[in-house]
């Protein structure tokens, strides 16, 4: 077939090499090559990784993203000492110190750009694993046997699956190729690009994206056994046509950016696309209020999860909420109301929009629910006939590892999907017209930024490094499959508990 | 119901430029002058529409800019940096932050909630109030929907001593009500710990407070210039002997503890059983500090006002008790001797964000007083300099006090915004509801021993 259409097609779970969409990407150091420069291209033959490249006889703007370091270049074998007219300046790049933030820090956007670009672990010594935010998952170490436990396990056929209907009722089964999916940006909050890709990526990978609460637009349509769709306080375009679309469907009762608060999309994002999707007026902001008017109580809350239930005869249903003290009490009870998944959302999750003050203070961060949630339902004896799944921080395959480590069965991400597509961290998505880099935003000018295969590529890139990480982690454990992690504590040490705890890098091979 | 309670901003422009966390570094040597400059690509228009301004004797650019790095990356020379300003992060000190300074500078300036994209990007916890997170219900027992509610929030506090019952003789009250008075906001502003402070200063922070309705508490010389707005205002007595009778138009003075505190006490509630008097205690959570709390809450004192140093710990000691932990150690011991409904308890010191207010609160305090904030929202630096009696980089002295009126009224609005947010997020729809409630809130060092110290304490 010489015509595919990106449009209605799932891209197959391939790497392909996919590079910035903005110039060169942004790396650790950066590389200068003066005026001096008499393009004799020594250079391109002693550097390792490919940062000089010539067309035409000429070198062209070196991809610094790919140097290995002031170290490596100072070496008698290497770009600045061979370089005849001294023409060759390494250094560490200073724009760094302005990007991101300490949940993701430069190292982290950086190694997660490379992974989107290449589909593998970056080379030169950016931290790909931790940000520096001085606790959680940040002061989470593996620890890794010295020598794996079983080295005849073929790494490759490591199962990274997991089940999303643990209960017996004669719904779906579903089974999602790696522990992740992709959690809820509404049409709207991001662009339609944007979501497209999300789906795509994730569907290649035989697992799902949810819709957010901005409605159900027709360009999804071809991908609606890859959709979870979601019901939110607001009801923006739930109609019994969507929930029955597809194969499941998430309640969100609250959000871990803004836990107990509504959702808050702008008046400039509300374009006339989005006010189609949405039933709603263009221009005017948009208010999910909080909480669901019509739940009171748990009884309530049955009667939803019911009403799903009864629209959607084969579906499952997701039930999302916040990290509140009783957290455990709320997943016990999403469980007795018939709830496939619980789906647990920590308070340093990603939002479009929401007040510094609720990101900051409000709801614990998920590293301490996870393990509350999970031993209570495990105490309560119905932990293996519901899925448990943890959003709210996940930046990594080494956090998504992490969640598992400490009782979840799949984690549920977002802002690192957009990172692959080049996001930044500038926090503007919510202002004006919205992401200067295409991503978080309904401005047509500036979806124009982005393009289908390249986005659906970008996130295919960095899932498929996430395997691999995933991989290889549980092969140093001699775990056959993720699900064998699944609340295995003992895995882990923590910094504030534990001394010596050695590095765990899997990019150092194991003895 | 009452009335609700609304706070008028106004957007209110600062006097000199902002100091921001990041600035654009453009080395022109080298650059290839190519026909698709990325600057043209701008989509904020910072490289069009910068210009030299004669204000800040200097580029517009960094206020422009949104730093989405679209200009780093694409420049094929690599001639354009973005780098974090050393003057930013020089500012302030470990409690009024950098990022606490800026942010009180923008509520101060727009007097709007501070709201933006992407998830929190802070450190995961820190000290003090930063060990604290708030609770939330999926839930909500009121319906609400946040600042745009259908069900009123209210923030009110009262402010004197409560009787635990009534007495009644048929129709006829025999309880002897004490007096009180009723703010609509769980915040009165406090003395300042340094600042250049002019008349001009007092004036606007005298007439924010009486904008707001809530109340200031002002030195007595400070306050004898203000008659206007006396019913506001709080004079600060020290422990000099004044004639009560003196006191005109105030609802409240402050005393300072001293050993003669109960006899200039005893000498007001003689002469003016109608004014309510505070007395102002050092922060100690030591037994027999809150032993004094008692003895003055015997003695007739109407409010309790616990000052701790100027980064929130107990003043003068050695890795002291930082205000959250002091303040739940008054109020249980408070609890223990049956006493918290009667006393009214306030804390000061080392408050910088809206949250703290809350959260002082809910470990324990009536209300809070508010100092260092509001001269941030003055755009004061936290520099220090003034203490030693060196130059104030803003001109505090030289204030405006209308201007000044309205950066505090703003950032009083946007914090009281904030505090709507955090109840409607709890479901608490009265601020009196929050004092003690400690059940939600979650501190870091319980969920640490829940969770992280059964799973990996004990192990080395």
């Amino acid at each position: 077939m010489h015509y595919r259409n990106v449009w209605t097609e799932v891209p197959s779970a391939v790497v392909v090499n996919t590079p910035s969409r903005f110039g060169r990407a942004i790396g650790k150091y950066i590389v200068a090559v003066s005026d001096a420069c008499t393009d004799c291209l020594k250079c391109v033959a002693v550097c390792p990784t490919g940062v000089f490249q010539a067309r035409g006889g000429k070198l062209v703007p070196p991809l610094d993203h790919r140097c290995l370091g002031v170290e490596c270049a100072k070496k008698s074998d290497r770009c600045v000492r061979n370089c005849p007219e001294d023409a060759i300046r390494v250094s560490l790049n200073p724009s760094c110190s302005a990007l991101g933030d300490k949940r993701w820090t430069p190292d982290l956007l950086i190694s997660t750009w490379y992974m989107a670009e290449t589909g593998s672990l970056p080379e030169n010594d950016v931290e790909y694993r931790v940000g520096g935010s001085g606790g959680g998952f940040d002061k989470l170490r593996f620890l890794f046997p010295k020598q794996p436990p079983r080295p005849t396990l073929d790494k490759k056929c490591i199962d990274t699956s997991i089940s999303l209907n643990k209960r017996d009722d004669g719904r779906l089964k579903i089974d999602i190729g790696i522990p992740v999916y992709g959690g809820g940006m509404s049409f709207g909050s991001i662009s339609q690009i944007t979501m497209l890709s999300r789906i795509r990526a994730f569907a290649a990978w035989n697992s799902f994206t949810c819709t957010g609460e901005g409605g159900y637009p027709e360009a999804l349509y071809p991908f609606d056994d890859f959709i979870i769709t979601q019901v939110a306080t607001g009801l923006f375009g739930v109609r019994e046509e969507t929930i029955q679309r597809v194969k499941i469907v998430e309640f969100k009762y609250a959000q871990g950016a803004k836990p107990g608060l509504g959702g808050h999309l702008l008046g400039p994002k509300v374009t006339e696309a989005v006010a189609r999707i949405r039933e709603t007026v263009p221009g005017s902001s948009l208010f999910s209020p909080f909480p669901f008017h019509s739940v009171y109580s748990v009884e309530d809350h049955k009667k939803h999860v019911d009403w799903i239930k009864a629209t959607n005869p084969k579906g499952l249903v997701s039930v999302k909420v916040s990290t509140p003290t009783d957290v455990d009490m709320v997943a016990v009870g999403s469980y007795y109301a018939g709830a496939h998944i619980i789906h647990i959302d920590g308070s340093y999750g990603g939002t479009g929009a929401a007040p510094d003050v609720a990101k900051k203070n409000i709801a614990m961060p998920i590293e301490y629910a996870i393990p509350k949630v999970h031993n209570f339902l495990r105490n309560e004896g119905v932990r293996d006939q519901i899925t448990l799944i943890a959003s709210g921080g996940i930046r990594t395959a080494y956090d998504v590892a992490k969640a598992i480590a400490l009782g979840a069965d799949g984690v549920v991400t977002g802002t690192s999907d957009l990172v692959a597509l080049e996001c930044v961290r500038c926090h503007n998505c919510e202002s004006g017209r919205g992401c200067a880099r295409g991503i978080a935003t309904t401005d047509l000018e500036l979806v124009g930024l982005m393009d289908l295969t390249w986005g659906s590529q970008r996130i295919i890139n960095m899932l498929s490094c996430w395997k691999d990480q995933l991989q290889e982690i549980l092969f140093r454990f001699g775990m056959e499959s993720v699900r064998e992690l699944v609340g295995r504590t003992d895995v882990l040490a923590h910094l504030d508990y534990n001394t010596d705890v050695p590095d765990d890098d899997i990019r150092v091979p194991q003895q | 119901m009452p009335t609700k309670y609304h706070i008028d901003v106004h957007p209110t422009a600062s006097r000199f430029p902002t100091i921001g966390r990041s600035g654009i570094v453009d080395w022109g040597e080298g650059c290839l002058k190519c026909a698709q400059c990325v600057k043209h690509a701008c989509i904020y228009q910072a490289y069009r529409d910068r210009f030299f301004s004669s204000d800040i004797f200097g580029d517009t650019i960094d206020e422009l800019c949104k730093s989405c790095f679209r200009c780093v990356q694409g420049c094929p020379k690599r001639l354009i940096h973005k780098t974090v300003n050393p003057e930013w992060e020089a500012l302030g000190d470990d409690v009024y932050t950098p990022e606490v300074i800026t942010i009180t500078w923008n509520q101060a300036q727009s007097g709007k909630i501070p709201v933006s994209g992407a998830g929190y990007g802070g450190a995961f916890a820190g000290d003090g109030f930063d060990s604290m997170w708030t609770d939330m219900s999926e839930i909500v027992r009121p319906t609400r929907d946040g600042i745009h509610g259908r069900e009123y929030i209210s923030t009110v506090v009262d402010i004197g001593r409560r009787p635990m019952r009534l007495e009644f003789d048929g129709d006829r009250l025999l309880t002897q009500l004490a007096p009180s008075i009723r703010i609509p906001i769980p915040i009165i502003f406090d003395l300042f710990p340094f600042g250049r402070l002019s008349s001009a200063l007092w004036r606007a922070v005298a007439q924010a407070a009486a904008r707001l309705g809530t109340l200031a508490i002002v030195p007595r010389a400070e306050a004898s210039n203000l008659d206007d707005l006396a019913a506001n205002l709080v004079p600060y007595l020290g422990t000099d002997r004044v004639d009560p009778v003196s006191m005109k138009g105030y609802r409240m003075v402050e005393i300072a503890d001293s050993e003669d505190a109960l006899l200039r006490m005893a000498t007001f509630k003689r002469a003016r059983p109608d004014l309510l008097v505070s007395v102002r205690m050092k922060a100690y959570s030591s037994a027999e500090q809150i032993g004094r709390v008692l003895e003055l809450h015997e003695a007739g004192a109407d409010m309790i006002h616990y000052v701790a140093d100027e980064r929130g710990r107990e003043p003068g000691v050695e890795n002291g008790l930082h205000v959250k932990d002091i303040i739940r150690e008054v109020h249980r011991v408070l609890m223990t001797e049956g006493l918290r409904d009667e006393i009214t308890f306030m804390c000061s010191g080392g408050l910088g964000m809206a949250e703290h207010v809350i959260k002082s609160m809910l470990c324990g305090a009536n209300l809070v007083g508010v100092d260092v904030p509001l001269l941030i929202a003055l755009e004061c630096r936290v520099c220090r300099n003034c203490r030693e009696g060196g130059e104030c980089p803003v001109r505090m002295e030289k204030i405006d006090p209308q201007w000044g009126s309205r950066r505090i009224v703003n950032l009083v609005g946007a914090w009281h915004n904030q505090l709507l947010e955090m109840m409607g997020a709890m479901g608490i729809r009265e601020a009196r509801r929050l004092r003690g409630e400690q059940g939600r809130v979650m501190f870091m060092e319980d969920l640490e021993t829940d969770t992280f110290a059964q799973l990996f304490g004990g192990r080395d």
